[in-house]
């Protein structure tokens, strides 16, 4: 690890820590929405650690809350997951190291640090991913131990608009990636073809439909890839 | 919820043994070497459209249905905060704040 990959970490932290704060409250909803449905809390608390996937702990818990299956669950999760093989392929020539390890670096993907890490030629900074990923890890587990234990003094997280959370924070991260040029052309595309699946297919596949539009990217101008995109904080 | 605690773990179980492998597939099977130019490119604009799919799922479908709801009403109140270059954590606030009280009075 030089100074240089030392820097880009603690960068990485720094931008991670607002998104950990509204992970927390995120994570805490998944702890109280568990357990309502019969999960315990250490069930609830080891799907936070392990599976550390926000959209597909929620896709898979709304389909076991509502007497659905396992196998309708764990689709449900992996179609909501899919966007992190899109991801996992864009960020692969970024990971050095044998097979095994660049499989382990690529658990650290989440959706804001994969973002802030993207230097915007294709290419991302693997230390910035890291430590951006680490306070939303801490946060995300310590959400849930807390909405698992102390669900029924919080109460119905969609009552208290908790719900309204999850689109504001990749708003965040989508407002930083938009300062591309040619990038507000994909990313109304991409909305397009998400809302045009949306009755058609089940959950997660119009979001996986919509990494299409990237394909735009070929006819896009150059792009001047001064630095990674900034975020507001 | 029809499934018991045992069931609970076997979905749990195979939550994270998916996740862990769709999360490896892409380093391991690309990783490491140069990718052609063209491929770089569309790489590189992979993000917007993923995001903004999320969003405008999030806010406007109820499972296969397009429903506007108080929340989309608070996201929309978070994210013109958020425009406005005011910081993350009060943008959320506002939101949720907007999204509990619409849904408190309609």
């Amino acid at each position: 690890m030089t100074a240089e990959d030392r820097e880009s970490f603690r960068l990485g932290v720094r931008q991670g820590i607002p998104f950990g704060a509204v992970g927390f409250v995120i994570s805490l909803s998944f702890g109280v929405l568990a357990t309502e449905a019969g999960f315990t809390a250490l069930q609830a608390i080891v799907v936070a650690g392990l599976v550390f996937a926000g959209s597909a702990q929620f896709a898979s818990l709304s389909i076991v809350a509502g007497g659905g299956g396992i196998p309708a669950a764990l689709a449900a999760a992996t179609l909501m997951n899919s966007r992190f093989l899109a991801m996992g392929i864009a960020l692969a020539p970024s990971l050095p190291g044998r097979a095994v390890t660049r499989a382990a670096q690529g658990q650290t993907v989440v959706d804001s640090s994969w973002a802030l890490a993207s230097r915007g030629d294709g290419t991302f900074d693997r230390w910035r991913l890291f430590g951006t990923t680490l306070p939303q890890y801490v946060s995300w587990l310590a959400g849930t131990v807390v909405g698992a234990y102390a669900g029924d003094l919080i109460g119905d997280p969609e009552r208290l608009g908790l719900d309204a959370l999850f689109p504001v924070f990749f708003v965040a991260i989508l407002l930083a990636e938009l300062k591309r040029p040619g990038a507000r052309t994909v990313a109304l595309v991409g909305a397009a073809i998400a809302l045009a699946l949306v009755p058609w297919t089940p959950p997660g596949i119009p979001i996986l439909a919509a990494s299409v539009a990237a394909l735009l990217g070929l006819v896009m101008p150059d792009a001047p890839s001064e630095s990674a995109p900034e975020v507001t904080t | 919820m029809n499934l018991s605690t045992n069931e609970v773990w076997l979905l749990i179980a195979g939550l994270i043994l998916m996740t862990a492998l769709v999360k490896a597939a892409g380093p391991v099977f690309v990783g490491g070497r140069e990718l052609p130019q063209p491929f770089m490119r569309v790489v590189s604009f992979a993000a917007p459209p993923l995001l903004t799919a999320l969003v405008v799922t999030s806010v406007l479908a109820d499972g296969r249905r397009l429903a506007v709801g108080a929340d989309t009403v608070g996201v929309l109140v978070g994210g013109l905060l958020l425009v406005c270059r005011v910081p993350l954590v009060v943008s959320a606030v506002a939101a949720v704040v907007v999204t509990a009280t619409l849904r408190a009075f309609l």
